[in-house]
């Protein structure tokens, strides 16, 4: 009876769950082992035919290698970006409640509306970003987001500002449950704040950091809203990440099987770092 | 010879300054987007003082493009949404908190799985599902994926874990059925949990974008963060004015939830990542 009754509770989410993650996982697979049907060619048995064509394909390795840096621009500062910001809002200090405002509104905002936003600001000779950089003596109009050298800084300095502050507020839920006997029978000993930090506190903050950096690295590959508003992925590709490259893929060329090649690459990714965390988990509990 | 406390007090007096530089390059974004929208176009990167204020901009968008629909379809979406995963989370978390039946370490793990491969992932499969089930192109498609939340379901399987099975069984012996226990002792004791959840979820929703822009293809069915997407990308020019007028007002409604609201944001926030 407790069988059937606790099978009966799951069943339903379980049936969605399936139907779109694990059935569309595996069918993925399946899907990229055969060719795209044209209209009168159905897909046929096609082996790894479109894996071999992905690694003969620029703009997959393009894709990948802009993918690693826009996580590596984006992950190490924003993490830095929300420990300083828990750090300074955790002390008393004048205008505390604007500053933490001030720091999450970007959360609270769609990623397409920042986009939007950001896309005016980086206007060439109009925007903001070019008024300023006149101002500090510089002149003439830069096309920020139309050449391959700056466009991925300027994704990456618009996801620093969106996630910082929600990154933010687990570390200064993590402050606030350290004791501050710690800090203080630190201090009394002589040691500095920068000290008490370093060998203290950061320390305390370890399984604060894992949980944003898995954050971090999950987002990198899962957002992709401000390339699809602001540079479509170029210049000629300067821009493109995965998930983007199977959205246009998948649905610009329409070219299923491909994107269902490239999709796979992605959840490799994924799956990797599910791995990794567990077994950072398990470490964590034997620790306790 | 400087004394401790004066030293202190100067790095206070930094780290103020710094925190006070971060907070303003911070918020300067959106102060400047409220700028361009409130004001004639010929002052939307002019700062004069003497500006005078206007809401044409909001209006011209809003003639523009069919946003109220939009706004119509964002808001059933994130109802539907949210009242689907309330229901099937709550069952499901309390089958994987309460009963002990074959199997349930297995299925957990598989719902998990779902925290790392998300739907956001599986478009192109997930497209032709939606083809397949004929139903392409509506509300209902967008949100269908994220109807059985793995997160959902985890959070509320934590909490429904920390009720005294006292309770429960008091509850049992009184004649209550499965159902109705799970209605009057687990869920109005999970209240704070459902109304994190809540939140983040209806932010998640609203602000969606990649899965919409791909399944939906008409004013009937677009979300707003599309619509907003079809109308700034269309043949506006680049009416900069009018343009962010139209970003402000699609994002309005959670901006201002989150101002009247903000320490239950935070919490909520805060709540549904720490597990």
């Amino acid at each position: 009876m407790k069988h059937v009754t606790g099978w009966l509770l799951v069943l339903p989410a379980a049936v969605l769950l399936a139907t779109f993650t694990h059935v569309p996982a595996v069918a993925t697979l399946w899907t990229s082992l055969h060719s795209t049907p044209k209209k009168n060619r159905p897909a046929i048995w096609v082996g790894l035919d479109n894996y071999q064509a992905m690694l003969a394909d620029p703009v997959f390795w393009q894709s990948l290698k802009n993918n690693a840096w826009f996580a590596l621009g984006t992950i190490p500062t924003s993490i830095a970006l929300a420990l300083a910001m828990a750090w300074l809002v955790n002390a008393k200090l004048s205008g505390r409640g604007f500053l933490r405002m001030s720091y999450f509104t970007p959360t609270v905002l769609p990623m397409i509306a920042v986009a939007n936003i950001w896309l005016f600001f980086y206007t060439p000779g109009y925007g903001l970003v070019d008024r300023a950089v006149n101002l500090l003596g510089f002149g003439g109009s830069h096309n920020w987001l139309g050449t391959q050298s700056t466009v991925l800084l300027c994704l990456i300095i618009v996801t620093i500002w969106k996630e910082a502050g929600f990154f933010m507020i687990f570390y200064l839920a993590a402050l606030q449950g350290i004791a501050p006997a710690l800090g203080e029978a630190a201090s009394i000993e002589g040691a500095g704040r920068w000290y008490v930090f370093r060998r203290v506190t950061f320390p305390l903050l370890m399984p604060t950091t894992m949980f944003v950096l898995i954050n971090a690295v999950i987002n990198s590959f899962r957002l992709v809203d401000h390339i699809v508003v602001m540079t479509k992925g170029g210049p000629d590709n300067a821009s493109s990440l995965l998930l983007y490259y199977v959205y246009d893929v998948g649905f610009k060329f329409w070219d299923t099987a491909y994107a269902a090649a490239l999709t796979m690459v992605l959840l490799g990714i994924l799956a990797a770092l599910a791995i990794g965390q567990f077994l950072f988990l398990e470490r964590r509990i034997h620790y306790q | 010879m400087i004394r401790p406390d004066e030293r202190r007090g100067a790095s206070r007096a930094l780290e103020t300054a710094a925190a006070w530089v971060l907070g303003v390059l911070w918020i300067l974004p959106l102060v400047y987007a409220v700028w361009t929208a409130f004001h004639p176009r010929e002052y939307s990167a002019k700062f004069v003082v003497t500006a005078p204020l206007t809401l044409q901009n909001f209006a011209e968008a809003w003639n523009a493009a069919p946003f109220a629909r939009y706004f119509v379809n964002t808001f059933v979406l994130v109802t539907v949404v949210l009242a689907a995963q309330l229901v099937l989370c709550t069952l499901a978390a309390y089958a994987f908190a309460r009963f002990a039946f074959v199997g349930r370490e297995l299925v957990f793990l598989l719902v998990l799985v779902q925290l790392m491969i998300m739907p956001d992932v599986l478009i192109v499969q997930n497209y032709r599902t939606m083809a397949l089930l004929g139903i392409l192109d509506t509300v209902f498609a967008i949100g269908l994926p994220y109807m059985a939340s793995a997160f959902g379901i985890f959070l509320l399987r934590q909490t429904f874990k920390t009720v005294p099975k006292e309770l429960d069984e008091a509850a049992r012996v009184e004649g209550a059925g499965v159902l109705e226990t799970l209605w009057k002792v687990y869920v109005p004791l999970a209240k704070p949990v459902y109304i994190a959840y809540a939140l983040v979820s209806v932010s998640y929703h609203w602000n969606n974008f990649l899965w919409p822009l791909i399944v939906t293809n008409s004013v009937t069915s677009r979300p707003v963060t599309v619509g907003l997407q079809v109308f700034s990308s269309g043949d506006q020019g680049v009416d900069w004015s009018v343009i962010t007028a139209a970003t402000l007002m699609t994002s309005a409604p959670l901006l201002l939830a989150f101002l009247l609201f903000q320490r239950q944001f935070v919490q909520s926030f805060m709540r549904a990542g720490i597990r």
